[in-house]
């Protein structure tokens, strides 16, 4: 993962809020099986739609999204923290984040910062006068400044920590491999296993067929 | 020391306690796949030259993809073909046990744990599906991942979380007749809203939960994440040790009697404190039908459509504007009146036995509305095959349905089951997302009993709105298991 410190780029005012991960990224492209080229799904529905954000020149080429409250809700679905990406983006500002999205955006190096609702007002008052300002996301002093606004955003130390660092979780529990293999040989023997497999005797199934 | 029942899980699985505000590490113990989140994992693991620390611990089926009809020929879509394909590689590869299309344990990956008995009480249950909540009615710690996470526990069997706030949701009294754990749900995430439940995990308990069968206690959990929740969870009990007993992968023996004893200590302590507390009254529910487009957005069936000008706060009073413009609503016109396209019965929110019954008791030698079309997909290929038994497909057939394979089908449109634009779908599913039924589709969110019920009149309905028989009993489930579990019978592969 790449290191973050500071970022600056256009910021993009989002007027909504519950923007569910269906909206980020519709289903039917959740579909591919490579982790990269997702820019074209991002905000798929709404990319159509002449007036849509994005869509307007000045903020086409934005890396910073200042969205409303319950920011990803939803779908699981990681391709949404991938679409953001691909398409540029490297911070989304919001309120309110979904657990799981924000979550996965820790892990992949999108930062998800938590500003109060009344300095996403006060950014999006600027973005909107006047559009292609760029905000400048300082994850050391955990600000983002657009023009003469500087409002503070929360993230979690340790996200903080790993996203400065560009740190692989994986890499970092695997460290306590000891600490695993410790607890793994005291579960208790009534805890499932999937193998060996048991069911039921196989049944043949009949395949559906349309009604006419 | 005094714990609520989410603690005393999480605490029974620390690996290690995360300090430096790092945080605990825990351990997972089920750990279930389908094709839409793990492929990139499984490419992450081979790249990294990493092993699956544990296949033993690990399932996979196929159900977000799969077409509904026609399964004994190759998938049409060729990009649904090849993620399909690529989970049966990996699996391979991996040696992870799958259950394929076409295999009697093939389903929707939530249905397919709690019927295998591979999902249990005091469990760590992950996928990379944020309905995974549902396996907290069995009193296990569930909960949804993204695909990082789905490559974590792939090559470590843990995951590093962070804290979680406690909510006890407390449902008290009797549903009212016509009313279900759907409405339960659908009533709480009204009341607490799509981020009430951030940072939580809730528990639902009292009186009406106590009364749930083991499938109306999963259509709760199920939509814990509609509320933002980290997860949701119910206390074991009889009723979910009588689920168990018996299922192919439930403990047997003296594994069973230990496992009993200890889930019977899988409760909150009486003088445990939870952070925030919500009460409900089951007796003042209603029918609840989402009007808009996130769950959130619902009310009793018998109220209108809400009016934007007199909402006070200005986000929702846009997201009011905003979902009424796209669900094509007329502000303060009655729900009741909204005539319906399609009718979905299915999902890992609805799409089990006891809800297959439901609807057939109503719809039993009727006809459907001759305007809508009326799909009923069982949430597995062992739940359709215990509707065939029962007689249930035929009924479905003779009231106009049609009667589908299993998987998500509609609930999620990427198989071949969606809405055109502009349909209107009353859907026992759980999400009325824009377009996650289909682009421009328009979803309300009812119980299977509304569903069958609008099924029969073409507009939105409750039972309320049909003569049925009076010795029609649609409330009382006799949680039958989904086929008689001779253990005699049981294969080992």
């Amino acid at each position: 993962m790449e290191k973050f410190t500071t970022h600056t780029g256009v910021g993009v005012p989002l007027r909504r809020s519950n923007v569910d991960t269906d909206q980020i990224i519709p289903a039917v492209y959740l579909k591919r099986v490579t982790r990269t080229g997702f820019e074209d799904a991002l905000f798929a529905a709404w990319r159509g739609d002449e007036s849509f954000v994005l869509n307007q020149p000045a903020y086409s080429s934005g890396s910073v999204l200042v969205a409303g409250p319950d920011f990803g809700t939803g779908s699981s679905r990681e391709h949404a923290v991938w679409a953001l990406k691909d398409y540029g983006f490297k911070v989304v500002l919001a309120s309110r984040f979904a657990d799981i999205f924000r979550g996965n955006s820790g892990k992949q190096g999108l930062l998800a910062g938590i500003v109060a609702q009344e300095d996403v007002e006060l950014l999006w008052k600027v973005l909107e006068t006047r559009p292609g300002t760029e905000v400048t996301v300082d994850l050391v002093e955990r600000t983002a400044t657009a023009d003469d606004v500087t409002v503070r955003f929360q993230v979690d130390d340790y996200t903080r920590w790993r996203l400065m660092e560009g740190l692989d979780d994986i890499g970092l529990t695997l460290q306590h491999e000891a600490d695993i293999s410790e607890f793994e040989a005291n579960r208790a023997s009534w805890r499932p296993k999937t193998l060996p497999a048991k069911h039921l005797p196989p049944v043949e199934i009949e395949a559906a067929r349309p009604v006419v | 020391m005094a714990g609520t029942l989410a603690e005393k899980v999480w605490d029974a699985h620390l690996v290690r306690q995360g300090s430096d505000g790092a945080p605990d590490l825990l351990y997972i113990d089920l750990h279930l796949i389908h094709e839409v989140t793990s492929p990139q994992a499984f490419e992450g693991l081979r790249l990294a030259g990493r092993r699956l620390r544990r296949p033993d611990l690990t399932i996979a089926t196929e159900d977000h993809n799969t077409p509904t009809l026609d399964i004994d020929q190759p998938i049409a879509d060729l990009t649904s073909r090849t993620q399909i394909d690529t989970l049966r590689a990996n699996a391979a590869e991996f040696g992870v046990r799958i259950h394929s299309l076409g295999d009697a344990d093939q389903g929707i990956v939530h249905q397919v744990g709690p019927q295998l008995g591979l999902t249990m009480p005091g469990l760590t249950v992950v996928c990379g599906d944020s309905h995974t909540s549902t396996h907290g009615a069995f009193g296990a710690l569930a909960f949804g991942i993204g695909t990082s996470e789905v490559e974590h526990v792939m090559a470590t069997q843990t995951l590093p979380l962070a804290p979680f706030k406690t909510m006890a949701i407390t449902v008290n009294g009797d549903l009212p007749p016509g009313a279900t754990s759907k409405d339960i749900i659908l009533a709480i995430i009204a009341k607490i809203g799509t981020g009430g439940g951030q940072g939580y995990v809730l528990e639902y308990r009292g009186e009406a939960i106590r009364k749930l069968s083991m499938e109306a206690r999963m259509t709760i959990c199920n939509m814990s994440i509609e509320a933002g929740a980290r997860a949701g969870m119910i206390a074991p009990d009889e009723t979910t040790f009588e689920y168990l007993k018996g299922r192919p992968h439930a403990p047997e023996g003296a594994d069973w009697d230990a496992a009993v004893e200890y889930w019977r200590t899988l409760r909150t302590d009486d003088d445990a404190t939870f952070d925030t507390e919500v009460v409900l009254e089951a007796s003042d529910l209603e029918p609840f039908v989402t009007w808009g487009t996130n769950p959130g957005q619902g009310l009793p069936i018998s109220a209108n459509v809400p009016v934007p000008a007199e909402i006070a706060d200005e986000n929702e009073r846009v997201a009011a504007e905003n979902a009424i413009a796209y669900m094509g609503l007329t502000p303060g016109a009655p729900l009741r009146d909204l005539a319906i396209d399609t009718v979905f019965i299915g999902s890992c929110t609805n799409g089990r036995i006891e809800d297959l019954r439901s609807v057939a008791k109503v719809v039993q030698g009727k006809k459907k509305a001759d305007s809508l079309r009326v799909l009923v997909v069982p949430a597995s290929a062992r739940v359709r095959l215990q509707a065939e038994a029962e007689g249930l497909d035929q009924i479905f057939l003779d009231f106009g349905a049609e009667w589908r394979n299993a998987g998500c089908s509609m609930c999620l449109g990427m198989n071949p089951d969606q809405l055109a634009p502009g349909e209107r779908s009353a859907s026992t599913s759980n999400r009325n997302f824009e377009g996650r039924q289909g682009k421009g589709g328009r979803t309300h969110l009812v119980s299977p009993l509304v569903a069958a019920a609008t099924a029969i009149r073409g507009t939105l309905s409750s039972l309320a709105d049909l003569d049925l028989p009076a010795d029609v009993d649609i409330t009382s489930f006799d949680g039958t298991p989904l086929a008689p579990l001779d253990p005699a019978a049981l294969v080992q592969v």
